[in-house]
């Protein structure tokens, strides 16, 4: 039973770093960029969903919906301000423009959300799921979280293949000056790609919200974990990602559960090391061709 | 140069160098109590509650006509962002160019273990009214310029096991415990705290500032056999556990340092908060006495968003601060000048102090720079929103 509970916390924990990371993939898959604030993003969709529904007490499918809609429009504004002016030119300093935002946004939250950590209550997260009369140590929310993950990265797989954006992001992946060329609007659809991976992680924030403490720097950690998974999935591969996601989730519980949190963060970052070592591009992701 | 031109010259010359000097001697007039600790991020409602402990005290000294002769207390305050290095830099520039009398640090135990060694080797007085870290005040200064008024957490954690023995019958503790300087600067307490007993843990499990689930870590020791849990952690992570515990239907007791009293310890843990014994150096809701009334009604005239007892939070900053500034006070006043040393030995000259925690006899002395022992800790809970002391 313990090692059950382990599992199935690690694999909601992990669903989660899964959602953030095809964040990352997404825009990176479209245009090489990525916005390396992803956890402010997170941040932002969990404090907006705990101000409408808590604090302006607005009906929970409301504030979700509202908080998504704000974080898919800070996508833009991070593409808008803090990726295109550089990348258009070549620079690589919407690496650091991207981090600066995100810092800028984190602030923005303290001094206006406040400092003390706050909690966004959840029907799903009040009594704990049980199996048998045994208590299974999770709530129905975290049984919840890796399904919306799965079902997202189905999603975006379908969309990717069956629309005309997903069509036409795809096309700019492969070729962007033919795509350009084809009559594919480029700036359009790489800031829908930024806004997509916002709101990506704002659904990761809204779920995790009532597991967690609704806070200005409750992201900073996770953007970093779920950076690691990206690049341990295969930036590349939206399957892959979430999948690395999964592992690297599972991991982190079964090493506490087992040897004692003393060596978590010290093996499960080990591992990625050597996961990267054994294969650069990540576990799924494939070598990049570049074409001359 | 014509001779009106030259004394015009001259006189001006004195205007200026008499402006200077009545600048210099104004200055001169306030004694500067410098504060360094977080007032931004998770702890600037701690940070905050310092600093209305530390005013209201200055306020009763400069009423009452303030120091070494009618000189002022003045309060100047930086913020450490919670971040060792920035403290440092901040205690730089308050030593060095404010040239405050003493020295006050604020809550986290990793800023004030940078800060110290700094007040050691400039000689200013530094005194931790909140961070519990025993290095605090047990550093290797020859002479020691650290002083508490605070827990602190070599005491809490013998504390913590008396507690527990008494109230739970504990024999098998498991430890839990956050990892940074002061989860370890605990761990260290503990043992030695239990060791003292022949209690054996029955494990040590730690966790991040930022983890959400504490599962594994609890399941651990709930294996391993523990009978109670000794928690040390702030506020947030801290509600984790409660809410880890609750998710795998434990019912185990837990007697906390004082993380939970951090926040909205009750929002954060869930109905189980109630669950948590945790050590406080006061609370508002004890045994009524004047000093405590006189202070409520001046942090209510002074704060408008302070309606009554229930809006000192956290009490522990705000007491502890106050009566910090008194005993400084009363240091300057025995040393009869500001100079460092000379207010050192003058913690060692304070004799009687009827303050808001207690009244302190003899509060310091070369051997012990804590003004507060175990005997002074209050067990609280929270009740809603409110700290109460455990009715035992």
């Amino acid at each position: 039973m313990q090692s059950m509970s382990a599992l199935i916390a690690g694999f909601g924990l992990g669903s989660m770093y899964g959602l953030m990371a095809l964040g990352f993939h997404v825009t990176y898959a479209v245009s090489g960029t990525v916005n390396f604030a992803q956890g402010s993003s997170m941040m932002l969709g969990a404090v907006l969903t705990f101000a409408f529904a808590q604090t302006l007490g607005w009906p929970m499918p409301l504030a979700v919906v509202l908080a998504l809609a704000l974080c898919a429009l800070y996508g833009l504004v991070v593409e808008f301000m803090a990726v295109r002016p550089f990348a258009s030119r070549g620079s690589n300093a919407w690496l650091i423009a991207t981090v600066a935002l995100g810092i800028v946004l984190d602030n923005l939250v303290l001094f206006t959300f406040g400092k003390e950590p706050r909690s966004l209550p959840s029907a799903l997260a009040v009594s704990p799921l049980s199996l048998g009369g045994q208590g299974l140590g999770v709530y129905p929310l975290q049984v919840l979280i890796p399904l919306v993950g799965l079902a997202l990265a189905a999603a975006l797989h379908l969309a990717a293949r069956r629309t005309r954006w997903g069509v036409a992001m795809l096309a700019v992946v492969q070729n962007r000056d033919a795509a350009r060329l084809m009559g594919i609007p480029i700036k359009r659809v790489v800031a829908l790609s930024f806004a997509l991976s916002a709101v990506f992680a704002g659904i990761a924030g809204v779920l995790i919200a009532p597991l967690f403490n609704v806070n200005a720097d409750m992201g900073t950690l996770f953007g970093l974990k779920a950076f690691a998974v990206a690049i341990l999935g295969g930036i590349g591969s939206a399957w892959g990602v979430m999948a690395a996601g999964l592992l690297f989730g599972m991991l982190e519980a079964g090493i506490t559960s087992t040897l004692g949190s003393g060596y978590t963060q010290i093996l499960s970052f080990s591992l990625v090391i050597v996961a990267l070592a054994l294969r650069p591009n990540g576990l799924f992701g494939r070598a990049e061709v570049k074409k001359v | 140069m014509s001779r009106l031109a030259r004394r015009t010259l001259l006189s001006s010359a004195i205007a200026l160098a008499a402006a200077a000097l009545s600048g210099t001697a104004l200055a001169a007039d306030t004694i500067k109590i410098g504060l360094v600790t977080a007032l931004s991020g998770q702890s600037a409602l701690a940070g905050e509650a310092i600093s209305r402990g530390m005013q209201v005290a200055i306020d009763e000294v400069n009423a009452k006509g303030g120091l070494l002769g009618g000189r002022k207390l003045e309060l100047v305050r930086r913020d450490d962002e919670a971040n060792p290095a920035k403290g440092v830099v901040a205690a730089r520039e308050l030593i060095f160019k404010e040239k405050v009398a003493v020295l006050f640090g604020g809550l986290d135990t990793p800023v004030s273990m940078a800060i110290v060694p700094l007040a050691n080797q400039e000689k200013v007085p530094f005194m931790g009214p909140w961070a519990a870290g025993t290095g605090i005040t047990r550093n290797s200064g020859n002479p020691n310029f650290a002083f508490r008024v605070s827990a602190m957490d070599e005491i809490v954690d013998v504390a913590m096991l008396q507690y527990a023995q008494k109230n739970f019958k504990t024999a098998k503790p498991g430890l839990i415990l956050v990892n940074n300087p002061w989860g370890e600067s605990n761990e260290k307490g503990l043992k030695a705290a239990l060791a003292a007993k022949g209690v054996a843990p029955a494990g040590v499990e730690k966790y991040e500032g930022n983890d959400l689930d504490m599962v594994p870590q609890l399941t651990r020791l709930k294996a391993a056999g523990a009978d109670t849990l000794f928690l040390v952690g702030n506020v947030g992570p801290s509600a984790q556990v409660v809410k880890s515990l609750d998710r795998m239907g434990w019912k185990v007791p837990v007697v906390s340092h004082w993380g939970p009293a951090g926040g909205r310890f009750t929002e954060l843990a869930g109905p189980n908060a109630r669950e948590v014994h945790f050590v406080q150096t006061y609370s508002f809701f004890g045994k009524a006495t004047p000093v405590r009334e006189r202070v409520v009604k001046e942090l209510m005239a002074k704060y408008p968003a302070i309606k009554g007892p229930d809006d000192i939070t956290p009490a522990v900053g705000v007491a502890n601060a106050y009566d910090a500034t008194h005993l400084a006070a009363l240091a300057i006043a025995a040393a009869g000048s500001t100079e460092g040393d000379a207010v050192r030995q003058g913690f060692y000259k304070i004799g009687r102090y009827e303050g808001l925690i207690k009244t302190y006899d003899k509060p310091f002395t070369p051997d012990n720079h804590d003004a507060l022992g175990p005997n002074d800790y209050v067990w609280a809970q929270f009740i809603d929103n409110r700290i109460v002391p455990v009715e035992n």
